[in-house]
């Protein structure tokens, strides 16, 4: 209803307004200089927050040795998949905190060990020991029986991670999905690299 | 009625919405665009009021945690009541919404909608439409499967791509080292809070501009949109032949609106749920990772490009694609409007949707991709073994054995990776397949390791008799004999 609307408009000032604005500017300011304060305090850990995976040093934290089983499981001039429970796991990660690669063995105490992840775009490459290929399904790269590019769009051969033998046990260092920014540890043989074994 | 009246009364006096609402919505617009051509934009509007609803839902039973999510769709389509139809409503809500968006978008385009004074209200749509874009995908990832956990692979493939800072990139979309928990939560959060709250915001913004300056006139070729006069021909076309847009503009959206609803619901009803496939569980490398329909395109796109310029393209593509779109009315904000005076304009648009519709074709069938059981599942036809030698037989084992089938066809079945070769030997002679096989060459990857010499020997001399019967096999030119020019055939002891 207008009228209520009327009733509000003739706005009686009830102090002078000359009288103190010094003091008003100063408060304005003032709230100005507080709610910066606050904001940025309040800003600074929440994009901390949510920038954490970011910058949390996990490609030094993150990565550890884990064990694939005693080297008699991969008998040799053979391929074959085994799969580690990632280092850093969340109790709710079920299934995807296990993690597969392909373990080669060409000689008593030599290894290949290489990610699932073509260095494409991150898909699952499968082992053909028959034509002795790494085939992607998704873009259809390939690669040889020592990881190295053989055909289709990967910019580089698949990467690997470093292993040791230890006790008996093949030993890979490993806790990151592996991109072309950062792949798994052997990448430390590339200079160009950042990482944690330089 | 008198009681509803009172109410009415008592809740406008306090509220004093009513007025302005009325006004709102009886603004004028020209009686031009009473039409069907300007529905899109409101339906876009009811399937994104539609996914609020039965995405809410869907949050009632959904889990947002990686070893629990993929059970809990399961729990949707199989014990939860009309949980099956909530997922098909909001999966197939979801491609409408896309589709509803992208016709929208042609239309204004195409009816010159975005130039002065509408360059804002087109800027929010753009961003309105990759919002739209980051619902669909992040929606994906939630459904919480084997082409999720793979996509997020991709994603991060890309984002590892970025130079500098493509480590800390990968790890902050991924929510820590590897996809898992804090990855799902992320997105979970992305497309549930962030996207929606940002699509109000803007969608509010959309509207009160459209509100505010008009909806665009049906464009007639030579009416020219200059800076100085355009505001004032519009207020007069809406006063001398404007109509208030409810009823008379409205009717038509508010019937299309109905229609979709109700075309969404038979979708729904007779395609059901996608997915989910199977489990997020990457150490079943059996997967054959397939996007949603809408980025069939992006991922034929991603096999198609030349490798050497795929990063710069990925990277700096997109960057330039939208950049385009923003600055589009900004660098062409007046001028004609009529589609038939913009030729550029119209033919860019049929380019474009040539273009996706063409990609998003090689996309469902992925020629690209070997077919990674033809080797043990295709046999080879028998007529291309009828009458051959011992040796010829012995070499199709080895090209089944071998997997050449994953990339190469025979009668019509194997992959598309390489050609075909039904006929293979009339287009290289033995030494050319021979040197083919052993050192491979472009897409064909080198089977010197692989292959003893009494293998590729007998696949040779099958692949020689791949020939149609009224066309002899390839032969040197250069060598004077013919009989000379193929000693492993002879040696094989043709009849």
């Amino acid at each position: 209803m207008p009228e209520l609307n009327q009733e509000r408009t003739p706005i009686t000032i009830s102090h002078s307004d000359h009288a103190m604005p010094s003091r008003r500017q100063m408060l304005m300011t003032l709230g100005i200089a507080l709610n910066a304060v606050a904001g940025a305090l309040f800003a600074a850990p929440v994009i901390g927050y949510i920038l954490g995976p970011a910058l949390r040093r996990e490609r030094e934290e993150g990565l550890a040795w884990i064990t694939l089983g005693p080297i008699s499981n991969f008998p040799e001039g053979e391929t074959r998949l085994a799969t580690y429970r990632n280092p850093l796991v969340r109790p709710w990660d079920g299934e995807t905190g296990a993690i597969p690669c392909w373990v080669r063995r060409i000689a008593a105490d030599k290894f290949q060990v290489f990610a699932i992840n073509c260095t494409h775009l991150g898909c699952p490459v499968r082992w053909f020991p028959q034509s002795g290929l790494f085939m992607c399904p998704c873009h259809g790269g390939a690669y040889y029986a020592d990881g190295s590019r053989a055909s289709g769009p990967p910019p580089r051969g698949l990467f690997e991670y470093k292993y040791t033998i230890v006790g008996g046990k093949l030993w890979i260092e490993a806790g990151q999905l592996p991109t072309l920014a950062s792949p798994p540890s052997l990448a430390c043989a590339d200079q160009t690299r950042r990482c944690s074994c330089a | 009625m008198r009681l509803i009246k009172f109410l009415a009364e008592w809740f406008d006096c306090r509220l004093q919405l009513g007025q302005p609402i009325k006004e709102a919505i009886q603004h004028r617009v020209p009686r031009s665009t009473a039409s069907w051509a300007y529905v899109f934009g409101s339906a876009s509007l009811t399937v994104m009021i539609l996914q609020f609803v039965t995405g809410i839902c869907l949050a009632f039973v959904y889990i947002p945690s990686a070893g629990q999510a993929w059970s809990s769709l399961e729990v949707l389509n199989e014990e939860q009541s009309f949980g099956w139809f909530i997922r098909a409503l909001h999966g197939w809500g979801s491609n409408f919404m896309v589709a509803l968006v992208l016709i929208h978008m042609v239309q204004v385009f195409l009816f010159g909608a975005y130039k002065f004074p509408r360059e804002l209200t087109w800027i929010v749509g753009v961003f309105l439409l990759l919002m739209t874009l980051g619902m669909a995908f992040t929606g994906q990832v939630l459904r919480f499967d084997q082409d999720a956990y793979w996509g997020l692979g991709i994603g991060a493939s890309i984002m590892g791509r970025v130079p500098v800072i493509g480590a800390p990139l990968v790890h902050l979309m991924l929510g820590g080292p590897i996809i898992a928990g804090e990855t799902l939560s992320r997105f979970f959060a992305i497309h549930v809070f962030i996207v929606p709250g940002s699509l109000i915001a803007f969608v509010g913004l959309h509207l009160l501009m459209v509100l505010k300056l008009g909806v665009n006139e049906w464009p007639m070729p030579g009416r020219v949109v200059k800076r100085a006069t355009y505001l004032k021909e519009y207020r007069d076309l809406t006063h001398k032949d404007g109509v208030p847009f409810v009823p008379d503009a409205f009717r038509k959206d508010f019937v299309f609106s109905g229609l979709i609803i109700l075309a969404l619901m038979v979708c729904a009803a007779c395609f059901g749920p996608f997915g989910p496939k199977g489990q997020p569980d990457p150490t079943v490398v059996q997967a054959v990772p397939r996007p949603d329909y809408f980025f069939l395109w992006m991922y034929a796109a991603l096999a198609l490009l030349p490798p050497d310029m795929e990063t710069i393209l990925l990277l700096v593509g997109p960057v330039i694609g939208i950049g385009f779109l923003i600055a589009l009315p900004l660098i062409s904000g007046t001028g004609e409007k009529h589609w038939r005076r913009r030729p550029v304009a119209v033919l860019s648009v049929l380019l474009i949707i040539i273009s996706l519709a063409a990609l998003t074709q090689l996309g469902t069938y992925a020629p690209w991709s070997p077919m990674m059981n033809a080797w043990s599942s295709a046999p080879v036809p028998s007529k291309l073994l009828q009458g051959r030698s011992a040796l010829e037989r012995q070499g199709a084992l080895v090209f089944q054995a071998k997997q050449c089938r994953n990339c190469h066809a025979l009668g019509g079945e194997g992959g598309q990776r390489g050609p075909a070769l039904d006929t293979v030997a009339t287009r290289l002679t033995a030494d050319q397949l021979i040197r083919q096989v052993l050192q491979g060459r472009g897409n064909m990857p080198a089977y010197g390791k692989n292959l003893s010499p009494a293998e590729t020997t007998a696949l040779v001399a099958f692949l020689e008799s791949l020939h149609p019967s009224s066309q002899p096999p390839a032969r040197d030119a250069s060598l004077a004999s013919a009989d000379a020019a193929t000693p492993a055939r002879g040696a094989a002891g043709k009849p």
